[in-house]
């Protein structure tokens, strides 16, 4: 029994030995749109920290950095044919769909890990848009609609993927930069930072940064909402008022 | 040169925002009609959401309608009676509008019923529009006098139904039940597929009563901008819809564009004017039935139901 015992607890610290910790950063945390926003880019700096005891591996660090935005309550319809016209039958519902979605790599996903662990941890952009909970319905025939959510946002330019997006400084030092569209909304964005070697996942990190409306957009945007009736009505007053303006300006008859 | 709309909340380019707007304000002043159904399409395009652009092209219109109107008053070609009748019928029809719409969007078929309904509209008051001014080019080329627009005794039949109005304006004394029927329809209409529905009143008017050209654009522009002035606060009320960076830019470009169009609009002969329109109501009627009949390239849609920030 001891030496079962004394061989957990050498197994125990030889994993314990094995952990590597990923220090992660954003250059900003906080974007702000203004009325000439036209996109923005974000770098994720990381650092990956060993000490004395972490053993030394054969194979180097891959990092993938997972960007998702606000979540958006999506339907996804499909055209068929039904006599001489085209109109929408099929649809699928996709609940907590991110409105950005940036997966960027130190090497193509496929090499870093295996099948399994992509779809068990959602790694990668097929993964994350294959993955069962992203539908509402689980009836298994919702591939078709899976594909032209993931083809239609990615002409849109809000689902990327980027197999060189990570570059490593040096062997512990890494870099990404993350280009955000200037249709990707305002609101919360989750940066995932996850660390592998040698296929398994060593350590992960979560941040986060805002996307948000200042100065004159924010009062819009807030007054759009909080004073709907008065915002209404002046913009209905600067439409009249615009309107007579240019019927005195002109005025010839 | 970019600016981000608020609401939008995306950026576009100024030049070509007021570019649409002169465009769109040009033909709107020129056939007295909104515009709506040309600039909703037009906003679509370039990406921005739907409801925002239903929402803040109204505002456009009742910027380029209150300049057509103003003129109107000045020329004294507005028949504020015929118009308050097309207003007050406009807004009950509105009502039963917007309930048919949520029972559309209940079913599941909201997109297939106004592509049918723009279909429909546009192609039967097209082609009637184009059959009358066709017509018309012919007699005249034949030579004779033109046919006079209306000749003693020559009324339809429900023009002479109990209730009967005098509209001095408008040269009219009819019965004020199928005035009524037809704002009931145009307030119908405007709030199921977006519009004011200038396009219906102009026909109408002209071709079922008989209005004078010049009368029934300013009477029209009348109508226009008292239901498109509710649907305006209505939008910004309900769905916070309402874009004010991007209404203003679509102003300036519409007051421009509405002035040279209203400018042209009092130089067009008569005839040629109907056919103009026609041709207009018909070409946005065939985009509408190639998109329904064709084969789509991209069969599959998104429409965002909301988005959690």
């Amino acid at each position: 029994m001891r030496i079962v015992g004394a061989l957990l607890i050498l197994v125990g610290t030889m994993v314990g030995a094995r952990a590597e910790t990923l220090i992660t950063s954003l250059s900003n945390h906080r974007v702000l749109i203004n009325s000439n926003y036209t996109g923005t880019q974000i770098a994720v700096f990381g650092a990956i920290e060993r000490d004395a005891q972490t053993v030394a591996r054969a194979t180097s660090y891959d990092i993938v950095v997972t960007v998702r935005g606000p979540r958006q309550f999506l339907t996804v319809r499909e055209k068929e044919r039904l006599g001489p016209v085209w109109i929408n039958q099929d649809q699928q519902k996709f609940p907590t769909a991110p409105a950005y979605l940036n997966v960027l790599s130190s090497r193509p996903i496929e090499e870093i890990t295996s099948d399994q662990l992509r779809q068990r941890q959602k790694v990668g952009l097929s993964a994350i848009i294959n993955s069962g909970d992203l539908t509402l319905k689980r009836d298994g025939a919702d591939q078709p609609f899976r594909d032209a959510l993931y083809r239609l946002k990615a002409q849109e330019g809000l689902y990327l993927e980027d197999e060189r997006g990570v570059t490593f400084l040096t062997p512990e030092i890494f870099r990404a930069s993350v280009a955000l569209p200037a249709t990707a909304p305002p609101g919360n964005y989750d940066v995932d930072v996850t660390l592998f070697a040698d296929t398994v996942i060593l350590a992960r990190t979560q941040t986060h940064f805002e996307l948000v409306k200042t100065g004159f957009e924010e009062q819009v945007g807030v007054i759009a909402r909080d004073w709907s009736l008065a915002y209404g009505l002046s913009t209905a007053a600067i439409a009249l008022l615009f309107g007579w303006l240019a019927s005195t300006i002109f005025r010839r008859d | 040169m970019q600016i981000y709309l608020p609401i939008a909340e995306m950026p576009v380019s100024v030049l070509l925002i007021l570019g649409m707007g002169a465009a769109v304000g040009f033909i709107s002043g020129l056939f007295g009609i909104g515009g709506g159904f040309l600039m909703t399409p037009l906003l679509i395009f370039l990406g921005i959401p739907p409801a925002v652009a239903v929402a803040t092209q109204s505002a456009q219109i009742v910027a380029s309608s209150t300049t057509s109107v103003l003129g109107a008053l000045r020329r004294n070609a507005l028949d504020h009676k015929l118009g308050a009748i097309l207003v007050a019928g406009g807004l009950v029809g509105s009502a039963l509008g917007v309930w048919f719409f949520a029972a559309a969007r209940r079913a599941g078929q909201l997109d297939l019923v106004i592509v049918i309904s723009y279909v429909t509209l546009f192609t039967i008051v097209g082609s009637l529009m184009l059959k009358e001014s066709i017509r018309e080019f012919w007699s005249r080329r034949k030579g004779g006098a033109v046919r006079l627009r209306r000749r003693a005794g020559e009324h339809a039949p429900y023009l002479g139904w109990p209730l009967r109005m005098r509209f001095y304006r408008s040269k009219l004394y009819v019965s004020i039940i199928p005035i009524v029927g037809l704002s009931l329809f145009i307030g119908f209409a405007g709030a199921l597929l977006g519009i004011g529905g200038g396009f219906i009143v102009v026909p109408a008017l002209l071709y079922v009563f008989r209005v004078p050209t010049n009368v029934v654009v300013g009477t029209s522009q009348f109508q226009i901008v008292c239901t498109t002035l509710v649907a305006l606060i209505l939008h910004a009320v309900t769905n916070q819809a309402v874009d004010m960076v991007l209404a203003i830019l679509l102003i300036v470009g519409g007051v421009f564009g509405a002035q040279f169009g209203a400018r042209m609009g009092r130089h067009l002969r008569a005839e040629l004017f109907r056919f103009l329109l026609a041709i207009l109501l018909l070409a946005v009627g065939l985009r509408f039935g190639l998109e329904l009949v064709l084969k789509p390239d991209e069969p599959f849609s998104i429409s965002t139901q909301e988005t959690r920030t």
